[in-house]
Protein backbone atom coordinates (compact mmCIF):
# COMPACT_ATOMS: atom_id res chain seq x y z
CA UNK A 1 0.00 0.00 0.00
CA UNK A 2 1.24 3.44 -0.88
CA UNK A 3 1.92 5.54 2.23
CA UNK A 4 0.57 8.53 0.28
CA UNK A 5 -2.88 6.93 0.21
CA UNK A 6 -2.98 6.04 3.90
CA UNK A 7 -6.44 7.16 5.10
CA UNK A 8 -6.45 9.97 7.65
CA UNK A 9 -9.15 11.99 9.36
CA UNK A 10 -8.51 15.68 8.74
CA UNK A 11 -11.75 17.38 9.67
CA UNK A 12 -14.34 17.15 12.43
CA UNK A 13 -17.35 19.27 13.24
CA UNK A 14 -20.12 19.24 15.82
CA UNK A 15 -23.40 21.05 15.24
CA UNK A 16 -25.20 22.72 18.12
CA UNK A 17 -26.33 20.62 21.04
CA UNK A 18 -27.34 19.00 23.23
CA UNK A 19 -30.57 21.04 23.06
CA UNK A 20 -31.02 22.86 19.75
CA UNK A 21 -34.66 23.66 18.98
CA UNK A 22 -33.48 26.21 16.39
CA UNK A 23 -32.13 23.43 14.13
CA UNK A 24 -33.98 20.70 12.26
CA UNK A 25 -32.24 17.45 11.34
CA UNK A 26 -31.00 18.63 7.96
CA UNK A 27 -29.64 21.82 9.49
CA UNK A 28 -27.64 19.72 11.96
CA UNK A 29 -25.97 18.05 8.95
CA UNK A 30 -25.32 21.47 7.41
CA UNK A 31 -23.86 23.13 10.51
CA UNK A 32 -21.62 20.14 11.23
CA UNK A 33 -20.41 20.03 7.62
CA UNK A 34 -19.60 23.76 7.64
CA UNK A 35 -17.62 23.40 10.88
CA UNK A 36 -15.71 20.36 9.59
CA UNK A 37 -14.74 22.31 6.47
CA UNK A 38 -13.56 25.25 8.59
CA UNK A 39 -11.71 22.89 10.91
CA UNK A 40 -9.87 21.07 8.13
CA UNK A 41 -9.38 23.61 5.38
CA UNK A 42 -10.85 21.12 2.91
CA UNK A 43 -12.67 22.83 0.03
CA UNK A 44 -16.22 21.56 -0.31
CA UNK A 45 -15.71 20.96 -4.03
CA UNK A 46 -12.92 18.47 -3.22
CA UNK A 47 -15.31 16.08 -1.47
CA UNK A 48 -15.87 13.14 -3.81
CA UNK A 49 -17.22 10.53 -1.39
CA UNK A 50 -20.21 10.73 0.94
CA UNK A 51 -21.83 8.59 3.60
CA UNK A 52 -24.73 9.10 5.95
CA UNK A 53 -27.30 6.99 7.77
CA UNK A 54 -30.79 7.97 8.76
CA UNK A 55 -30.42 11.46 7.34
CA UNK A 56 -32.90 14.25 7.10
CA UNK A 57 -36.53 14.07 8.05
CA UNK A 58 -36.34 11.43 10.71
CA UNK A 59 -33.66 9.57 12.58
CA UNK A 60 -35.45 6.35 11.80
CA UNK A 61 -35.55 6.89 8.06
CA UNK A 62 -32.62 5.13 6.38
CA UNK A 63 -33.69 5.84 2.84
CA UNK A 64 -32.59 9.38 2.21
CA UNK A 65 -28.89 9.11 1.42
CA UNK A 66 -29.27 10.38 -2.13
CA UNK A 67 -31.56 13.27 -1.12
CA UNK A 68 -29.01 14.35 1.50
CA UNK A 69 -26.18 14.21 -1.06
CA UNK A 70 -28.33 16.36 -3.33
CA UNK A 71 -29.22 18.82 -0.58
CA UNK A 72 -25.60 19.24 0.50
CA UNK A 73 -24.49 19.46 -3.13
CA UNK A 74 -21.99 16.59 -3.02
CA UNK A 75 -20.78 15.42 -6.43
CA UNK A 76 -19.69 11.99 -5.32
CA UNK A 77 -18.06 9.10 -7.11
CA UNK A 78 -18.35 6.89 -4.02
CA UNK A 79 -21.39 6.57 -1.78
CA UNK A 80 -22.25 4.51 1.32
CA UNK A 81 -25.58 4.40 3.13
CA UNK A 82 -24.96 1.39 5.36
CA UNK A 83 -27.62 1.52 8.06
CA UNK A 84 -26.87 -0.70 11.04
CA UNK A 85 -28.03 1.69 13.75
CA UNK A 86 -25.75 3.82 15.87
CA UNK A 87 -22.54 2.08 14.79
CA UNK A 88 -23.13 2.92 11.12
CA UNK A 89 -20.37 5.54 11.38
CA UNK A 90 -17.70 3.04 12.42
CA UNK A 91 -18.78 0.90 9.46
CA UNK A 92 -18.47 4.03 7.29
CA UNK A 93 -14.92 4.53 8.61
CA UNK A 94 -14.10 0.96 7.61
CA UNK A 95 -15.60 1.32 4.14
CA UNK A 96 -14.24 4.82 3.50
CA UNK A 97 -10.71 3.87 4.55
CA UNK A 98 -10.75 0.99 2.08
CA UNK A 99 -12.17 3.14 -0.72
CA UNK A 100 -9.55 5.84 -0.16
CA UNK A 101 -6.70 3.31 -0.10
CA UNK A 102 -8.05 1.76 -3.27
CA UNK A 103 -8.32 5.10 -5.06
CA UNK A 104 -12.09 4.91 -5.55
CA UNK A 105 -12.28 8.41 -4.10
CA UNK A 106 -9.97 10.88 -2.37
CA UNK A 107 -11.98 12.81 0.19
CA UNK A 108 -14.94 11.30 2.03
CA UNK A 109 -17.48 13.25 4.06
CA UNK A 110 -19.73 11.61 6.62
CA UNK A 111 -22.52 13.59 8.26
CA UNK A 112 -25.16 13.01 10.89
CA UNK A 113 -27.94 15.18 12.23
CA UNK A 114 -30.91 14.66 14.52
CA UNK A 115 -33.47 16.82 16.28
CA UNK A 116 -34.71 13.88 18.31
CA UNK A 117 -35.11 15.69 21.62
CA UNK A 118 -36.74 18.81 20.24
CA UNK A 119 -38.99 16.85 17.88
CA UNK A 120 -39.99 13.73 19.86
CA UNK A 121 -39.01 14.30 23.46
CA UNK A 122 -37.47 11.68 25.67
CA UNK A 123 -39.50 8.58 24.83
CA UNK A 124 -37.15 6.64 22.51
CA UNK A 125 -36.08 4.08 25.08
CA UNK A 126 -39.46 3.17 26.52
CA UNK A 127 -42.23 3.86 24.05
CA UNK A 128 -42.31 0.46 22.35
CA UNK A 129 -41.61 0.01 18.68
CA UNK A 130 -45.11 -0.39 17.29
CA UNK A 131 -48.46 1.33 17.41
CA UNK A 132 -51.45 0.07 19.35
CA UNK A 133 -53.24 -2.74 17.53
CA UNK A 134 -50.71 -2.51 14.68
CA UNK A 135 -50.16 -5.52 12.43
CA UNK A 136 -46.43 -6.03 12.25
CA UNK A 137 -44.76 -7.69 9.24
CA UNK A 138 -41.36 -9.31 8.89
CA UNK A 139 -39.14 -10.73 11.61
CA UNK A 140 -40.36 -8.09 14.08
CA UNK A 141 -43.74 -9.88 14.17
CA UNK A 142 -42.25 -12.45 16.54
CA UNK A 143 -41.42 -9.79 19.15
CA UNK A 144 -44.23 -7.30 18.61
CA UNK A 145 -46.94 -8.80 20.87
CA UNK A 146 -44.78 -8.89 23.98
CA UNK A 147 -44.27 -5.21 24.80
CA UNK A 148 -40.50 -5.11 24.93
CA UNK A 149 -38.81 -1.69 24.77
CA UNK A 150 -35.34 -0.60 23.71
CA UNK A 151 -34.08 -0.56 27.29
CA UNK A 152 -35.53 -4.02 27.91
CA UNK A 153 -33.28 -5.51 25.25
CA UNK A 154 -30.14 -4.28 26.99
CA UNK A 155 -31.60 -5.19 30.37
CA UNK A 156 -31.86 -8.83 29.30
CA UNK A 157 -28.16 -8.82 28.42
CA UNK A 158 -27.31 -7.25 31.78
CA UNK A 159 -29.46 -9.78 33.63
CA UNK A 160 -27.70 -12.69 31.96
CA UNK A 161 -24.25 -11.19 32.56
CA UNK A 162 -25.08 -10.78 36.25
CA UNK A 163 -26.30 -14.39 36.36
CA UNK A 164 -23.23 -15.88 34.71
CA UNK A 165 -20.49 -13.70 36.16
CA UNK A 166 -21.83 -12.12 39.32
CA UNK A 167 -21.65 -8.61 37.89
CA UNK A 168 -23.35 -6.16 40.24
CA UNK A 169 -25.54 -3.09 39.73
CA UNK A 170 -22.89 -1.08 41.58
CA UNK A 171 -20.22 -2.13 39.10
CA UNK A 172 -22.39 -1.08 36.16
CA UNK A 173 -23.11 2.19 37.97
CA UNK A 174 -19.40 3.02 38.10
CA UNK A 175 -19.48 3.38 34.31
CA UNK A 176 -22.15 6.08 34.54
CA UNK A 177 -20.25 7.81 37.34
CA UNK A 178 -16.98 7.90 35.37
CA UNK A 179 -18.66 9.26 32.27
CA UNK A 180 -20.50 11.93 34.30
CA UNK A 181 -17.16 13.01 35.77
CA UNK A 182 -15.97 13.66 32.22
CA UNK A 183 -19.20 15.42 31.27
CA UNK A 184 -18.52 17.89 34.08
CA UNK A 185 -15.53 19.08 32.03
CA UNK A 186 -17.61 19.67 28.89
CA UNK A 187 -19.73 22.84 28.85
CA UNK A 188 -21.84 21.32 26.04
CA UNK A 189 -22.79 18.20 27.99
CA UNK A 190 -26.46 17.76 28.84
CA UNK A 191 -25.84 16.69 32.47
CA UNK A 192 -22.75 17.92 34.34
CA UNK A 193 -23.50 17.59 38.06
CA UNK A 194 -21.47 14.82 39.72
CA UNK A 195 -23.26 11.57 40.57
CA UNK A 196 -22.34 8.66 42.81
CA UNK A 197 -22.78 4.91 42.51
CA UNK A 198 -25.54 5.22 45.09
CA UNK A 199 -27.31 7.84 42.96
CA UNK A 200 -27.34 5.41 40.03
CA UNK A 201 -28.57 2.34 41.89
CA UNK A 202 -31.21 4.33 43.76
CA UNK A 203 -32.53 5.99 40.61
CA UNK A 204 -35.83 4.66 39.28
CA UNK A 205 -35.78 1.13 37.86
CA UNK A 206 -36.82 1.26 34.19
CA UNK A 207 -36.25 -2.34 33.07
CA UNK A 208 -34.63 -4.61 35.63
CA UNK A 209 -31.72 -4.48 36.27
CA UNK A 210 -31.22 -1.14 34.50
CA UNK A 211 -31.99 2.08 36.35
CA UNK A 212 -32.68 5.47 34.88
CA UNK A 213 -29.06 6.53 35.33
CA UNK A 214 -27.84 3.36 33.55
CA UNK A 215 -29.47 4.81 30.42
CA UNK A 216 -28.14 7.37 27.96
CA UNK A 217 -29.62 10.81 27.55
CA UNK A 218 -31.82 11.90 24.66
CA UNK A 219 -30.54 15.01 22.93
CA UNK A 220 -30.33 16.87 19.64
CA UNK A 221 -27.05 16.98 17.78
CA UNK A 222 -25.05 16.41 14.66
CA UNK A 223 -21.54 15.75 13.49
CA UNK A 224 -19.34 15.60 10.44
CA UNK A 225 -16.06 13.83 9.73
CA UNK A 226 -13.79 14.28 6.71
CA UNK A 227 -11.34 11.55 5.72
CA UNK A 228 -8.75 11.85 2.97
CA UNK A 229 -5.27 10.64 2.03
CA UNK A 230 -2.11 11.30 4.02
CA UNK A 231 -0.75 13.05 0.96
CA UNK A 232 -3.63 15.53 0.74
CA UNK A 233 -3.52 16.09 4.50
CA UNK A 234 -0.12 17.79 4.18
CA UNK A 235 -1.78 20.93 2.82
CA UNK A 236 -4.57 21.03 5.41
CA UNK A 237 -4.96 22.81 8.76
CA UNK A 238 -4.95 20.04 11.33
CA UNK A 239 -2.49 17.30 12.21
CA UNK A 240 -3.82 14.18 10.47
CA UNK A 241 -5.22 11.33 12.53
CA UNK A 242 -4.35 7.99 10.96
CA UNK A 243 -6.98 5.31 10.45
CA UNK A 244 -4.92 2.31 11.56
CA UNK A 245 -7.42 -0.52 11.84
CA UNK A 246 -11.12 -0.98 11.22
CA UNK A 247 -13.52 -3.91 11.36
CA UNK A 248 -17.19 -4.69 11.71
CA UNK A 249 -19.23 -7.72 12.80
CA UNK A 250 -22.87 -8.70 13.30
CA UNK A 251 -24.20 -11.43 15.59
CA UNK A 252 -27.95 -10.78 15.21
CA UNK A 253 -30.37 -7.91 14.66
CA UNK A 254 -33.39 -8.37 16.92
CA UNK A 255 -32.54 -8.98 20.56
CA UNK A 256 -34.38 -12.32 20.66
CA UNK A 257 -31.81 -13.61 18.15
CA UNK A 258 -28.74 -12.67 20.21
CA UNK A 259 -26.78 -15.94 20.32
CA UNK A 260 -24.97 -15.21 23.60
CA UNK A 261 -26.49 -12.50 25.79
CA UNK A 262 -23.13 -11.86 27.45
CA UNK A 263 -21.04 -11.36 24.29
CA UNK A 264 -21.12 -9.11 21.23
CA UNK A 265 -19.57 -8.91 17.79
CA UNK A 266 -16.85 -6.74 19.34
CA UNK A 267 -14.93 -9.95 19.96
CA UNK A 268 -14.54 -10.41 16.20
CA UNK A 269 -14.53 -6.72 15.24
CA UNK A 270 -11.99 -5.93 17.96
CA UNK A 271 -9.55 -8.72 17.15
CA UNK A 272 -9.64 -7.85 13.47
CA UNK A 273 -9.15 -4.11 14.03
CA UNK A 274 -6.24 -4.73 16.41
CA UNK A 275 -4.64 -7.13 13.93
CA UNK A 276 -4.92 -4.62 11.12
CA UNK A 277 -3.55 -1.80 13.29
CA UNK A 278 -0.72 -3.96 14.60
CA UNK A 279 -1.42 -2.92 18.20
CA UNK A 280 -2.94 -4.56 21.28
CA UNK A 281 -5.49 -3.42 23.85
CA UNK A 282 -2.65 -2.58 26.25
CA UNK A 283 -1.40 0.04 23.75
CA UNK A 284 -4.66 2.05 23.70
CA UNK A 285 -4.62 5.37 25.59
CA UNK A 286 -8.35 6.18 25.55
CA UNK A 287 -11.56 4.48 24.44
CA UNK A 288 -14.70 6.05 23.06
CA UNK A 289 -17.31 3.30 23.47
CA UNK A 290 -21.00 3.30 22.61
CA UNK A 291 -22.62 3.97 25.97
CA UNK A 292 -26.28 3.64 25.13
CA UNK A 293 -26.48 1.87 28.49
CA UNK A 294 -23.89 0.98 31.10
CA UNK A 295 -24.06 -2.70 30.12
CA UNK A 296 -23.12 -1.80 26.53
CA UNK A 297 -19.78 -0.44 27.73
CA UNK A 298 -19.12 -3.44 29.98
CA UNK A 299 -19.70 -5.94 27.17
CA UNK A 300 -17.60 -3.96 24.67
CA UNK A 301 -14.69 -3.67 27.13
CA UNK A 302 -14.65 -7.43 27.64
CA UNK A 303 -15.16 -8.35 24.02
CA UNK A 304 -12.49 -5.93 22.79
CA UNK A 305 -10.03 -7.62 25.14
CA UNK A 306 -9.43 -4.88 27.70
CA UNK A 307 -10.21 -7.47 30.37
CA UNK A 308 -11.17 -11.15 30.31
CA UNK A 309 -14.81 -12.16 29.67
CA UNK A 310 -16.71 -11.89 32.92
CA UNK A 311 -14.15 -9.58 34.56
CA UNK A 312 -15.71 -6.37 33.27
CA UNK A 313 -17.39 -5.53 36.56
CA UNK A 314 -14.17 -5.69 38.54
CA UNK A 315 -12.28 -3.89 35.76
CA UNK A 316 -14.59 -0.87 35.75
CA UNK A 317 -14.85 -0.78 39.55
CA UNK A 318 -11.07 -0.28 39.69
CA UNK A 319 -11.52 3.26 38.39
CA UNK A 320 -9.77 2.44 35.11
CA UNK A 321 -12.30 4.39 33.06
CA UNK A 322 -11.83 7.77 34.74
CA UNK A 323 -9.38 10.45 33.58
CA UNK A 324 -6.15 9.51 35.30
CA UNK A 325 -7.07 5.82 35.13
CA UNK A 326 -5.49 3.37 32.71
CA UNK A 327 -8.24 3.62 30.08
CA UNK A 328 -10.22 6.88 30.19
CA UNK A 329 -13.67 6.36 28.65
CA UNK A 330 -15.89 8.78 26.73
CA UNK A 331 -13.99 11.91 27.61
CA UNK A 332 -16.71 14.15 26.13
CA UNK A 333 -19.28 12.89 28.60
CA UNK A 334 -20.58 10.14 26.35
CA UNK A 335 -24.13 9.19 25.60
CA UNK A 336 -24.74 8.67 29.28
CA UNK A 337 -24.31 12.36 30.12
CA UNK A 338 -23.46 14.48 27.06
CA UNK A 339 -25.14 13.74 23.73
CA UNK A 340 -27.27 10.97 22.27
CA UNK A 341 -29.53 12.09 19.43
CA UNK A 342 -30.54 8.52 18.47
CA UNK A 343 -27.31 7.36 16.84
CA UNK A 344 -24.06 8.14 18.57
CA UNK A 345 -21.36 6.54 16.42
CA UNK A 346 -20.04 9.71 14.78
CA UNK A 347 -19.42 11.37 18.16
CA UNK A 348 -17.10 8.51 19.13
CA UNK A 349 -14.90 9.21 16.11
CA UNK A 350 -14.96 12.97 16.71
CA UNK A 351 -13.91 12.70 20.36
CA UNK A 352 -11.16 10.19 19.51
CA UNK A 353 -9.79 12.66 16.95
CA UNK A 354 -9.88 15.54 19.45
CA UNK A 355 -7.91 13.43 21.92
CA UNK A 356 -5.27 12.46 19.37
CA UNK A 357 -4.90 16.07 18.21
CA UNK A 358 -4.50 16.96 21.91
CA UNK A 359 -7.43 19.36 21.59
CA UNK A 360 -9.62 17.91 24.34
CA UNK A 361 -9.00 20.73 26.82
CA UNK A 362 -9.48 19.80 30.48
CA UNK A 363 -10.53 16.27 29.40
CA UNK A 364 -7.27 15.69 27.54
CA UNK A 365 -5.65 12.31 28.16
CA UNK A 366 -1.95 13.20 28.51
CA UNK A 367 0.16 12.07 25.54
CA UNK A 368 -2.80 10.29 23.90
CA UNK A 369 -1.39 8.56 20.82
CA UNK A 370 -3.76 5.66 20.19
CA UNK A 371 -7.53 5.79 20.56
CA UNK A 372 -10.21 3.20 19.94
CA UNK A 373 -13.79 3.99 18.97
CA UNK A 374 -16.34 1.19 19.08
CA UNK A 375 -19.97 1.57 18.09
CA UNK A 376 -22.84 -0.78 18.88
CA UNK A 377 -25.84 -0.60 16.57
CA UNK A 378 -29.31 -2.05 16.91
CA UNK A 379 -29.62 -4.10 20.09
CA UNK A 380 -25.94 -5.01 20.68
CA UNK A 381 -26.25 -6.31 17.12
CA UNK A 382 -23.77 -4.65 14.75
CA UNK A 383 -20.39 -3.68 16.17
CA UNK A 384 -17.88 -1.45 14.37
CA UNK A 385 -14.37 -0.82 15.68
CA UNK A 386 -12.04 1.99 14.56
CA UNK A 387 -8.47 2.31 15.85
CA UNK A 388 -6.96 5.75 15.28
CA UNK A 389 -3.41 6.95 15.83
CA UNK A 390 -1.46 10.18 16.01
CA UNK A 391 1.50 8.67 14.20
CA UNK A 392 1.75 7.18 10.72
CA UNK A 393 1.59 3.38 10.62
CA UNK B 1 -56.56 -19.06 35.49
CA UNK B 2 -53.53 -18.26 37.57
CA UNK B 3 -54.27 -15.44 39.99
CA UNK B 4 -51.35 -13.09 40.41
CA UNK B 5 -51.10 -10.42 43.10
CA UNK B 6 -48.80 -8.28 40.91
CA UNK B 7 -51.03 -8.35 37.84
CA UNK B 8 -50.32 -10.17 34.61
CA UNK B 9 -52.67 -13.10 34.99
CA UNK B 10 -53.37 -15.09 31.88
CA UNK B 11 -56.82 -13.47 31.92
CA UNK B 12 -55.22 -10.03 31.79
CA UNK B 13 -53.06 -11.09 28.87
CA UNK B 14 -56.10 -12.33 26.98
CA UNK B 15 -57.95 -9.11 27.70
CA UNK B 16 -55.15 -6.91 26.41
CA UNK B 17 -54.11 -9.02 23.44
CA UNK B 18 -56.48 -7.45 20.95
CA UNK B 19 -54.98 -4.04 21.70
CA UNK B 20 -51.38 -5.20 21.44
CA UNK B 21 -49.33 -4.96 18.25
CA UNK B 22 -49.94 -8.30 16.53
CA UNK B 23 -48.17 -10.28 13.84
CA UNK B 24 -49.05 -9.93 10.18
CA UNK B 25 -48.85 -13.57 9.06
CA UNK B 26 -47.01 -14.20 5.78
CA UNK B 27 -46.10 -17.19 3.61
CA UNK B 28 -43.60 -18.51 6.13
CA UNK B 29 -45.07 -17.42 9.45
CA UNK B 30 -48.67 -18.40 8.72
CA UNK B 31 -48.39 -22.00 9.99
CA UNK B 32 -46.68 -20.81 13.18
CA UNK B 33 -49.53 -18.47 14.11
CA UNK B 34 -52.17 -20.94 12.94
CA UNK B 35 -50.66 -23.57 15.21
CA UNK B 36 -50.76 -21.17 18.13
CA UNK B 37 -54.47 -20.62 17.45
CA UNK B 38 -54.83 -24.41 17.94
CA UNK B 39 -52.80 -24.33 21.16
CA UNK B 40 -49.48 -25.50 19.76
CA UNK B 41 -46.00 -24.00 19.62
CA UNK B 42 -43.95 -24.89 16.54
CA UNK B 43 -40.28 -24.64 15.76
CA UNK B 44 -38.30 -25.54 12.65
CA UNK B 45 -35.84 -28.35 12.05
CA UNK B 46 -33.61 -28.80 9.02
CA UNK B 47 -34.10 -32.15 7.27
CA UNK B 48 -30.53 -31.97 5.94
CA UNK B 49 -28.38 -30.89 8.89
CA UNK B 50 -30.71 -31.17 11.87
CA UNK B 51 -30.35 -27.52 12.88
CA UNK B 52 -33.32 -26.31 14.89
CA UNK B 53 -34.45 -22.68 14.81
CA UNK B 54 -36.85 -19.93 15.73
CA UNK B 55 -37.98 -17.48 14.46
CA UNK B 56 -39.35 -19.38 11.46
CA UNK B 57 -37.62 -18.68 8.17
CA UNK B 58 -37.73 -19.86 4.58
CA UNK B 59 -34.25 -21.34 4.98
CA UNK B 60 -32.14 -23.16 7.52
CA UNK B 61 -29.69 -20.52 8.78
CA UNK B 62 -26.97 -23.19 8.97
CA UNK B 63 -27.19 -24.72 5.49
CA UNK B 64 -29.92 -22.88 3.53
CA UNK B 65 -32.13 -25.94 3.01
CA UNK B 66 -35.89 -25.46 3.46
CA UNK B 67 -36.70 -26.34 7.07
CA UNK B 68 -39.59 -28.50 8.34
CA UNK B 69 -42.06 -27.75 11.12
CA UNK B 70 -41.90 -29.58 14.44
CA UNK B 71 -44.30 -29.37 17.34
CA UNK B 72 -42.63 -28.27 20.58
CA UNK B 73 -43.33 -30.06 23.86
CA UNK B 74 -44.26 -26.74 25.46
CA UNK B 75 -41.62 -27.18 28.15
CA UNK B 76 -38.78 -24.71 28.49
CA UNK B 77 -36.80 -22.50 30.80
CA UNK B 78 -36.12 -18.80 31.22
CA UNK B 79 -32.82 -17.94 29.52
CA UNK B 80 -32.93 -14.28 30.48
CA UNK B 81 -35.62 -11.71 31.29
CA UNK B 82 -36.39 -8.18 32.35
CA UNK B 83 -39.26 -6.51 34.18
CA UNK B 84 -40.60 -3.69 32.04
CA UNK B 85 -41.59 -0.94 34.45
CA UNK B 86 -42.05 1.86 31.90
CA UNK B 87 -43.62 1.61 28.47
CA UNK B 88 -45.47 4.63 27.22
CA UNK B 89 -47.30 2.65 24.52
CA UNK B 90 -50.81 1.37 25.17
CA UNK B 91 -51.86 -1.18 26.23
CA UNK B 92 -48.50 -1.94 27.86
CA UNK B 93 -48.51 1.26 29.88
CA UNK B 94 -51.32 -0.03 32.05
CA UNK B 95 -49.88 -3.57 32.22
CA UNK B 96 -46.49 -2.55 33.67
CA UNK B 97 -44.71 -3.99 35.52
CA UNK B 98 -44.62 -7.13 33.39
CA UNK B 99 -41.98 -9.67 32.40
CA UNK B 100 -40.41 -9.84 28.96
CA UNK B 101 -38.28 -12.96 28.69
CA UNK B 102 -36.27 -15.08 26.33
CA UNK B 103 -37.45 -18.65 26.84
CA UNK B 104 -35.38 -21.58 25.65
CA UNK B 105 -37.54 -24.48 24.45
CA UNK B 106 -36.38 -27.86 25.71
CA UNK B 107 -35.77 -28.65 22.03
CA UNK B 108 -33.23 -25.80 21.88
CA UNK B 109 -34.58 -22.79 19.98
CA UNK B 110 -35.36 -19.60 21.89
CA UNK B 111 -38.20 -17.09 21.59
CA UNK B 112 -39.22 -13.79 23.11
CA UNK B 113 -42.34 -13.95 25.23
CA UNK B 114 -44.02 -12.77 28.40
CA UNK B 115 -43.87 -14.93 31.49
CA UNK B 116 -47.22 -14.51 33.19
CA UNK B 117 -49.09 -16.14 36.02
CA UNK B 118 -46.64 -15.19 38.75
CA UNK B 119 -45.28 -12.05 40.33
CA UNK B 120 -42.45 -10.48 38.27
CA UNK B 121 -40.24 -10.81 41.33
CA UNK B 122 -40.63 -14.61 41.23
CA UNK B 123 -39.16 -14.98 37.73
CA UNK B 124 -35.52 -16.07 37.60
CA UNK B 125 -33.04 -17.37 35.05
CA UNK B 126 -33.34 -21.15 34.71
CA UNK B 127 -36.96 -21.15 35.91
CA UNK B 128 -38.97 -24.01 34.35
CA UNK B 129 -41.88 -22.66 32.32
CA UNK B 130 -44.66 -24.07 30.16
CA UNK B 131 -46.27 -22.67 27.05
CA UNK B 132 -49.87 -21.67 26.61
CA UNK B 133 -51.49 -19.88 23.73
CA UNK B 134 -54.31 -17.40 23.30
CA UNK B 135 -56.32 -17.31 20.09
CA UNK B 136 -56.92 -13.82 18.73
CA UNK B 137 -58.88 -14.71 15.62
CA UNK B 138 -59.14 -17.47 13.06
CA UNK B 139 -55.61 -18.50 12.07
CA UNK B 140 -53.88 -16.31 14.62
CA UNK B 141 -52.91 -17.26 18.14
CA UNK B 142 -50.02 -16.00 20.26
CA UNK B 143 -47.82 -18.15 22.51
CA UNK B 144 -47.06 -17.12 26.09
CA UNK B 145 -45.31 -18.91 28.94
CA UNK B 146 -46.02 -19.37 32.65
CA UNK B 147 -44.38 -21.19 35.54
CA UNK B 148 -44.37 -24.92 34.90
CA UNK B 149 -47.07 -26.77 36.79
CA UNK B 150 -45.79 -29.28 39.32
CA UNK B 151 -46.58 -32.81 38.18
Amino acid sequence: MSAARTPVIVGIGLSDGPVAPHLDAVQHHVVALRRALEDSGVRKADIDGYCCAGAGKSTSDPDDLAPMAEYLGIEHRWLDGTMVGGSSFEFFAQHAAGAIRDGQCDTVLMTYGSDLLSRQGRTLGSKGHFGRSARVPGPAQYEAPYGNVLIGAYAMAAQRHMHEYGTTPEQLAEIAVAVREHAALNPDALYRDPITVDDVVSSRMIADPLHKLDCCVISDGGGAVIMTTAERARDLRQPPVFVLGTAGAQTHWQISEMPDFTATGAAAAGAEAFRRAGVTPADIDTVQLYDSFTITVLLLLEDLGFCPKGEGGRFVASGALRLGGKLPLNTDGGGLSCTHPGMRGIFLLIEAVRQLRRQAGPAQVPDASLALACGSGGWLSCIGTTILGRDAP
Amino acid sequence: MNPDPAGGTTDDVAASLGRRPLPLPDNVSGPYWEAAARGEVLYQECPACGHRQLYPRALCTACAVEPEWRRASGRGSVHTFTVIRQNWAEPFRELAPYVVAIVELEEGPRMMTNVTGCAPEDVHIGMPVEAYTIAVEEGLGVPFWRPASID
